[in-house]
């Protein structure tokens, strides 16, 4: 049992939980992530260490509202108990001094990218980072983002933040005006697959961090697996981050879709009670 | 014990063996008819997820002890990898002390219930039966008595809690809670240690919880012998895995003087053939995970599961046999086992096979899966199936199936359990400096069941690669024997 100790809303859909996880506050490092599970009968999600305080013994996840175990989640207060939580799981992102780094987040991926930026930062690397969403209610994170990083450029779809467009057109106006050593892309896999493309134009080295579906997360079950430059990898043991170009993005935005009916029915359902 | 062989000659002279021995010819027992297993109708229970054998009730059992003839020279304990006194527990039965019967049982199993379903008698115990060797009949049905006697014991209400010592404050930890684990955990926590079990899934168990089906090992029957652990003093730490929550070396700075890894073979294998990404094609571990651990098919359960119609199981071991009529169960109607060799060959216990075919599960022997073909969705659609001949013997013994050119063809399926084997989890090999594993990543353990690193030991599937449960937790008892010898060495030093 973990209980909840903070909770803020960033957005309509997007919440920040402060979570008690002694050891795993302790142990984590930039691109791990837990797995949790509530109530006896509830699934199991992966979400991203956002942050940590050690000295407190707490981890930060950072969750956008999607289906029923999210929404569960979120509706969870302080004070409240998250039923199981394991980690850190995953590889830890690899970190050195690269140069100029590009981090494009799409969306919640803002989350992930923090501890990532930070560390990126603290080894030394010039980080540009672009943060694109839908519309300005869904930029999350900003103000801690600006710490960690050299220049902040903001997209939007709709243009109702920062510069209208999409993630790759921000990732362009930058690589056209100065070089890049490497790239980080986190969000939503459609946007990854794209972003990857336009890095792969300019042979800008390139890790993405997958959010396939998972079940334990400790490599035991193969829900997971996606090929990567046409090897079948486990993202639970094997990744989360992975040579964005070598990616087969689209397989994995199949795979995503795989209990699409099941997803819908239960939220369904769930919404109904 | 000096001898084992004089041990078993001054117990069988006793004088209650001796009469109950007595009271029937050999040649009346000989001349009984193996008992058969109650089981629940296969049109019923190929729906459900109740338990398929029903146990024997008191009459069955005591007439299936009568059939043992109590043999000077008992062959069926050498077949036993645990070594458990059959003859005697038998014996206890036919006096009607079914108590004393479990009491015999668990002096070298702690897990008779577990054993006793899942166990394959009929290549250990049940193949070393003098009915065996001897007079070609079938064997004492050595298995249903040992779940008998052990279900009774656990529903008397009347099990003892086994006494342990005094505490001696000394902490160790297991790291994974399989049998492995649960058999070294009871025999340290029995000589007084201080013994945390660390499992890195919600669930304590191993393969006995998300692994083996209910509908042969129900969930109450491990949790009953968990919960007995847990009074004797044993600490479960669930959502917790070792080489990641914390290191082995964490641990070490905590106070803990030793361990023992029974971290299991908990990795799937594919097969890595066109296609096996689609949607619908799951590793067994997946499938009977999302079913077993996560519940996926009741409807008040978050987790999702795909019900197919047509479902492909490749294997044809007991993975295989408890994922496709899983299948079943959940409403296939089509469940069918693709395994490339003939049914002689098929690893999987002989009861499990037999169940399958009377649950109407289609076997289709000698075939071997070569592709598998996808929709515009990417959910499979079709497998391609090529067949398959029998040739030489190779280094297991079974003649090697070898592939017949040009004999392809299709089948429909829309879910497909890949059912092929697995590998020793490496996360441990991984984080433990100087750890030495051989090259199929099982750790190198010698005679005391000891690795390369002196406070380590490891036991089950991570030394066997995918091996039995008896196994598994015998190895857990040898571990504990030995861990206790080292730690008292090293207190002494
Ligand atoms: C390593 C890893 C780290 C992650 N970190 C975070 C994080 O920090 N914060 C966060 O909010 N989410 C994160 N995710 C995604 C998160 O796990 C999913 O959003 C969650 O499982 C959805 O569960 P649900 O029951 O709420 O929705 P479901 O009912 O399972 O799904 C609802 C909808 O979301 C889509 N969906 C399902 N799973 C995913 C997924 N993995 N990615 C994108 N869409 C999905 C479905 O297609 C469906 O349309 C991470 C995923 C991985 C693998
Ligand atoms: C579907 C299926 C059916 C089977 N049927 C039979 C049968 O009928 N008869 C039979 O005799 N055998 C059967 N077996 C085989 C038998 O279950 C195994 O041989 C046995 O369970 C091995 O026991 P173990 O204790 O070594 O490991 P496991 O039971 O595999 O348990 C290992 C545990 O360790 C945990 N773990 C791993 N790494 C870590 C870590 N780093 N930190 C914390 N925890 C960790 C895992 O989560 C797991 O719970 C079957 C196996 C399967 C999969
Ligand atoms: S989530 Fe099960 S193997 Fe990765």
């Amino acid at each position: 049992m973990n209980k909840i100790v903070e909770k803020e809303q960033f957005s309509e859909n997007v919440f920040k939980l402060v979570v008690e996880a002694p050891d795993v506050a302790v142990s984590r490092k930039a691109g791990h992530f837990v797995i949790i599970k509530i109530g006896d009968k509830g699934e199991r999600i992966p979400l991203t260490i956002a942050g940590s305080n050690p000295d407190k013994g707490t981890i930060d996840l950072v969750i956008q509202r999607v289906g029923v175990t999210s929404h569960k989640l979120t509706s969870l207060n302080v004070g409240d108990e998250i039923t199981d939580l394991v980690g850190p799981l995953g590889k830890a992102t690899h970190i050195e001094k690269f140069g100029t780094v590009l981090a494009a987040c799409g969306g919640v991926g803002t989350a992930p990218m923090l501890p990532i930026i930070e560390a990126l930062k603290k080894a030394g690397n010039k980080v540009i980072t672009v943060l694109a969403a839908r519309n300005k209610e869904l930029i999350i994170l900003e103000d801690q983002v600006r710490q960690f990083s050299d220049e902040v450029v903001i997209m939007t779809d709709d243009g109702s933040y920062g510069t209208k467009g999409l993630v790759t057109k921000g990732m362009e106006d930058i690589i056209n005006r100065e070089k890049v050593d490497k790239s980080i892309v986190i969000g939503p896999a459609i946007m990854m697959k794209f972003a990857a493309l336009t890095t792969k134009k300019y042979n800008i080295p390139t890790e993405a961090s997958l959010n396939t579906i998972m079940v334990d997360g400790t490599g035991m079950c193969g829900a997971c697996r996606i090929s990567v430059g046409g090897k079948t990898k486990f993202v639970c043991v094997d990744g989360p981050e992975f040579d964005a170009h070598q990616v087969d993005f689209d397989e994995m935005l199949m795979r995503l879709g795989a209990y699409k009916n099941e997803e819908v029915r239960a939220f369904e359902a769930y919404m109904n009670n | 014990m000096e001898n084992i062989t004089d041990y078993y000659k001054s117990e069988r002279a006793q004088e209650w063996r001796a009469d109950i021995r007595k009271s029937v010819k050999v040649k009346e027992r000989t001349s009984k008819e193996r008992t058969k297993m109650p089981e629940q109708e296969p049109t019923v229970r190929n729906k459900n997820s109740l338990e398929v054998n029903l146990g024997l009730t008191e009459k069955i059992a005591l007439k299936e002890a009568q059939r043992c003839i109590d043999c000077p020279d008992p062959t069926c304990v050498k077949g036993c990898p645990v070594n458990i006194y059959i003859p005697k527990f038998i014996k206890k039965i036919e006096i009607g002390d079914f108590l004393g019967a479990a009491t015999v049982l668990k002096d070298t199993n702690t897990l008779p219930a577990v054993c006793g379903r899942v166990c394959p008698q009929e290549k250990q115990c049940e193949a070393q039966c003098f009915y065996t060797i001897k007079l070609n009949q079938p064997a004492v049905a050595i298995g249903f008595l040992e779940r008998f006697a052990a279900d009774y014991e656990r529903n008397s209400g009347k099990t003892a809690i086994p006494e342990v010592a005094e505490p001696n404050g000394i902490k160790v930890a297991s790291i994974g809670s399989g049998p492995a684990s649960l058999a070294w955990s009871a025999d340290m926590v029995k000589m007084g240690y201080d013994v945390t079990v660390f499992e890195a899934l919600h669930e304590i168990g191993g393969v006995l919880k998300y692994g083996i089906p209910e509908f042969r090992l129900p969930n109450s029957v491990v949790d009953f012998e968990i919960d007995n652990l847990e009074k004797m003093g044993v600490k479960f730490v669930k959502n917790f895995v070792v080489g990641k929550t914390a290191t082995i070396d964490d641990l070490r700075a905590k106070g803990f003087k030793a361990f023992f890894v029974g971290s299991g073979a908990g990795l799937p294998r594919f097969m890595n053939i066109p296609g096996e990404n689609s949607i619908g094609i799951f590793s067994s571990n997946e499938y009977l995970t999302r079913v077993n651990l996560m519940g996926a098919a009741k409807d008040d359960y978050d987790t999702p599961v795909i019900i197919g119609k047509n479902v492909a199981v490749v294997g044809g071991g007991n993975t295989a046999m408890d994922s496709v009529r899983t299948a079943k169960r959940l409403g296939a109607e089509r469940a069918m086992i693709i395994y490339r060799r003939s049914r002689e060959e098929m690893p999987a216990r002989l009861e499990e096979v037999h169940h399958a075919i009377d649950e109407e599960i289609e076997f289709l022997n000698l075939n071997n899966p070569v592709e598998y073909i996808a929709d515009d969705k990417g959910r499979v659609q079709k497998v391609v199936l090529q067949k398959m001949e029998l040739g030489e013997p190779d280094a297991s013994g079974r003649r090697r199936p070898i592939p017949i050119e040009g004999s392809e063809y299709e089948i429909e399926v829309d879910e497909v359990v890949v059912a092929v084997g697995v590998s020793p989890n490496p996360l441990i090999p991984a984080t433990v400096a100087g750890l030495e594993t051989t090259k199929w990543g099982t750790i190198v353990v010698n005679d005391d069941l000891q690795s390369s690193v002196e406070d380590i030991f490891a036991g089950g599937d991570i030394v066997r690669g995918g091996a039995t449960v008896i196994l598994a937790m015998g190895d857990g008892r040898k571990a504990a024997e030995a861990m206790d010898k080292y730690i008292k060495e090293k207190i002494k030093n």
